[in-house]
């Protein structure tokens, strides 16, 4: 009598099957992370609203030109000096200094009493201008406020703003906001 | 001296091949795990600029994707074109796509939606500020440009 013994399955052909699996995943997915950089757009204008005003010694104009040359309050601005510029500039001044935003006290939860700039970045660029160089400084603006973020974040919790809990972060936030203006596109410079 | 010499040339035993599969599972799933399915074909070129300060892309789901750049076949010219999911689109045809992308959401999730601008570096920025301005119209206002990150100088 034949022995009970069911036949091995022949198993040779098992890595060919996942191979073909393998090959077609490699094919049909991608590697890449999305990253980006998020913003969030304003609500459309309304015109019948007046822009609220704003003294001037607390805004930084930023324009773009099509040639992609920065302007930075009247004077020709260089992309890697622009950090450093714009840190300056929302770094609040104590004492009130006229040439720097206006500061003033506040009470933040769990920071105590900071004080706070006024500063307000307006960001203008040509229609011109290539989108390599609108999202460079869109970074260095961003690098500004993280390492005056950071900045503060070492003095009142000795950590780093990456570190720091969800609530510490909105705090440290509060006290330093990404106040980044766009302005509204008019139709100069298309070529 | 052939003492050890064993008659007959003694072949080399075969290596066993039993765990290749298990190995091609391992990268396999390696692959699975770690890659996302490819939503679209490209239709424009787009090579994305590079910055320090970069969020990763959340909940892809959620997330519609308008591409601007050159189309990929030269025969249809260099001039900057928008892609909208898999055809080409223009800018006045971004509030009913938005819509679109709106009505085959959860009506829950229809606020997280995210518009995610993958932009050529360099193409001008007349149109992407057009494209704004009509997501700003529609409501759209969760934008993300898509950029790299930028390999850290030493």
């Amino acid at each position: 009598m034949a022995s009970n013994k069911t036949p091995e399955v022949n198993a040779s052909s098992m890595a060919d099957i996942a191979f073909l699996l393998l090959i077609f995943f490699l094919v049909t997915t991608t590697m890449d992370v999305d990253t980006g950089i998020g913003r969030i757009l304003p609500p459309p204008a309304d015109p019948s609203v007046k822009p609220p005003d704003f003294k001037t010694r607390n805004v930084m104009n930023v324009l773009v030109n099509k040639s992609d040359r920065l302007l930075i309050n009247g004077h020709p601005g260089n992309i890697t000096t622009l950090k450093e510029e714009v840190k300056e500039f929302i770094t609040p001044h104590v004492p009130n200094n006229p040439d720097f935003p206006e500061v003033y006290e506040d009470n933040i939860a769990l920071l105590g009493t900071v004080y706070r700039s006024r500063a307000l970045i307006s960001l203008k660029n040509s229609r011109g201008t290539s989108y390599k160089m609108y999202i460079a400084v869109q970074d260095k603006l961003a690098q500004a406020f993280i390492e005056l973020r950071d900045e503060l974040s070492m003095k009142k919790f000795a950590r780093h703003y990456d570190d720091l809990d969800e609530d510490s972060k909105k705090a440290i936030n509060k006290a330093i906001p990404a106040r980044v203006s766009e302005a509204e596109p008019d139709n100069i410079g298309s070529n | 001296m052939s003492r050890f010499r064993k008659k007959g040339g003694k072949e080399t035993p075969a290596i066993s091949t039993a765990s290749l599969p298990d190995i091609i599972f391992m990268i396999l799933f390696f692959f699975m795990v770690s890659t996302t399915m490819r939503e679209t074909e490209l239709l424009v070129k787009v090579s994305a600029p590079s910055a320090k300060e970069i969020q990763k892309l959340e909940k892809k789901a959620l997330v519609s994707f308008i591409y601007i750049g050159e189309p990929v076949q030269s025969k249809l010219g260099t001039n900057t074109r928008i892609q909208l999911n898999d055809a080409f689109g223009s800018v006045d045809a971004i509030p009913e796509f938005i819509a679109k992308e709106r009505e085959a959401r959860d009506e829950a999730d229809r606020k997280f939606l995210t518009t995610s601008l993958k932009v050529d570096r360099d193409t001008k920025m007349g149109i992407v500020d057009d494209i704004k301005q009509k997501l700003r119209r529609v409501g759209a206002f969760k934008v993300n440009y898509s950029v790299q990150k930028e390999q850290e100088k030493k």
